[in-house]
């Protein structure tokens, strides 16, 4: 339909047709446009591109109404599942390999499975201040632990740092809606042991980031 | 060619060995490695195949490109490159180099678009494209980016590159705008343009098509974005679909002013 319309304005009306479509006309062609214009490639299938509520919210240089952001931030909270165990904390090395590890889910990734992905971290965040290669969209997690003053994370007082720290890594969403951070958890990039090795390295007072 | 990548990394290696270890330190070193490149940087030699592919005659209909309308008329390659993409009556279709030129290897030499289009990076005639795009993109060298935005068509493909911009999706939630919608972002230390306004001379939409030293070819703009939606975990986009274009135009009128400096040289 919309399509017909732009050549019909493009061919023939050009008079009539001075003037841009409206804001919803243009919003509707630009999602046939994402429809139509994208493959399959490897593991990176068109089905990426069907937008849930916190993507379609957050795809605009404004952000959405405080009612929709509420609504998709508490639809995130909701996602998100403790561990199995009830154990928070992994081995902050293998944290911090994965922290390093920035690869997973393109085309040219052979596997959608956990296993194959980094957490992509240090694109993004200062970690161990040792890295110097560190990306600055997110804030500085350098002493993230001790500046919360998590001395000892089974301690039941540092158990809102915790639970918010994982709540992040699984659906960053539940926080701020539009986040720019990935879902670990919620969009299984990252498994249950994973993120514990990454709370390891944020959280545990032997890791080198709270020093 | 193979050594290519080597050379480089142990350029990296020496600055990074002659300056402390510090953040800062860092990206200078990264800038001067830049500045060494610029002395010899190889797209030369693309351009030179481009230019030789252009006047060249070719095709089903044994004809060059030298007719081609770039959109300043028949054949006026000299300042064409920072007008693009604009809208072109014969198509009625805002279209930019790429998708130009192969309106005009299909309509001059009888040539099948889909010989470019379904062919990988690098090879067979996508590897002809990329000389064309380095002879065009050099002749413009040092002109400001000036599309034009008086068409309709224009303005909409700009409003459409705009929301293909902010589109989120993928496994991670990223759009073009999670890396490019900031002033003074970096991925690691690679400092990331803000391509919603001008980002300054040579940078962004004005330095590609670029020589890239780390794979030793020579991508035009669709390889840069065709990489950026791998990175951002999106699937495949089309050579020349129209949310390459609409990107091209969003990217290009933001970028107005911005002294083009293609074919520049990347890491």
């Amino acid at each position: 339909m919309k399509t017909s319309i732009t050549l019909a304005c493009g061919a023939v009306l050009l008079a009539a047709c001075a003037s841009l479509p409206s804001p919803a006309e243009l919003d509707q062609q630009a999602q046939a446009m994402m429809k139509a214009s994208f493959r399959d490639q490897g593991i990176a299938k068109v089905d990426r591109i069907q937008q849930d509520l916190g993507q379609s919210a957050c795809s605009s240089d404004k952000p959405p109404s405080d009612a929709v952001s509420k609504q998709v931030e508490k639809e995130a909270m909701a996602t998100i599942q403790p561990p199995s165990d009830g154990r928070y904390l992994g081995d902050w090395k293998r944290g911090e390999a994965l922290a390093q590890n920035g690869r997973g889910m393109t085309w040219t990734d052979a596997s959608i499975e956990t296993k194959a992905n980094g957490g992509n971290c240090y694109n993004c965040h200062q970690i161990d201040k040792k890295e110097i290669s560190f990306g600055t969209i997110g804030p500085s997690l350098w002493n993230y632990g001790k500046l919360r003053g998590v001395l000892n994370p089974d301690d039941p007082a540092a158990k809102p740092i915790v639970d918010y720290t994982w709540g992040k890594l699984w659906n960053s969403k539940a926080y701020s809606a539009c986040s720019n951070m990935p879902r670990f958890g919620h969009a299984k990039l990252l498994d249950e042991g994973q993120l514990k090795d990454i709370m390891a390295l944020l959280l545990d007072p032997k890791s080198p980031v709270n020093q | 060619m193979k050594l290519k990548p080597v050379l480089a990394a142990s350029a990296i290696a020496l600055i990074a060995a002659s300056v402390p270890a510090q953040e800062k330190s860092a990206a200078d070193g990264i800038a001067e490695y830049r500045k060494m490149l610029e002395d010899g940087n190889p797209a030369e030699l693309f351009e030179a195949k481009g230019e030789a592919l252009w006047k060249r005659k070719r095709g089903p209909k044994n004809a060059s490109m030298e007719a081609c309308d770039l959109g300043k008329g028949p054949g006026v390659v000299k300042g064409a490159f920072v007008e693009l993409p604009r809208w072109f009556a014969d198509t009625n279709k805002v279209q930019d180099l790429e998708s130009r030129l192969l309106t005009c290897m299909e309509r001059l030499q009888g040539l099948d678009p889909k010989t470019v289009t379904d062919e990988r990076f690098g090879r067979g005639e996508q590897a002809n494209m990329e000389g064309l795009v380095a002879w065009i993109s050099a002749e413009s060298r040092g002109m400001k980016m000036n599309l034009p935005t008086s068409h309709p068509e224009e303005k909409r493909l700009y409003e459409l590159g705009k929301r293909a911009f902010y589109f989120r999706g993928g496994t991670h939630d990223f759009s073009c705008a999670s890396c490019h919608g900031e002033d003074g972002k970096r991925i690691r230390l690679q400092d990331l343009p803000n391509l919603t306004h001008n980002p300054g001379n040579g940078v962004g939409f004005a330095a590609w098509p670029a020589y890239r030293v780390s794979s030793g070819e020579l991508w035009s703009m669709q390889r840069r974005l065709n990489d950026c939606f791998r990175q951002q975990r999106f699937p495949f986009p089309g050579y020349a679909s129209e949310v390459t274009i609409a990107l091209a135009s969003f990217m290009g009128i933001n970028a107005k002013g911005a002294e083009s400096i293609a074919p520049s040289i990347k890491r």
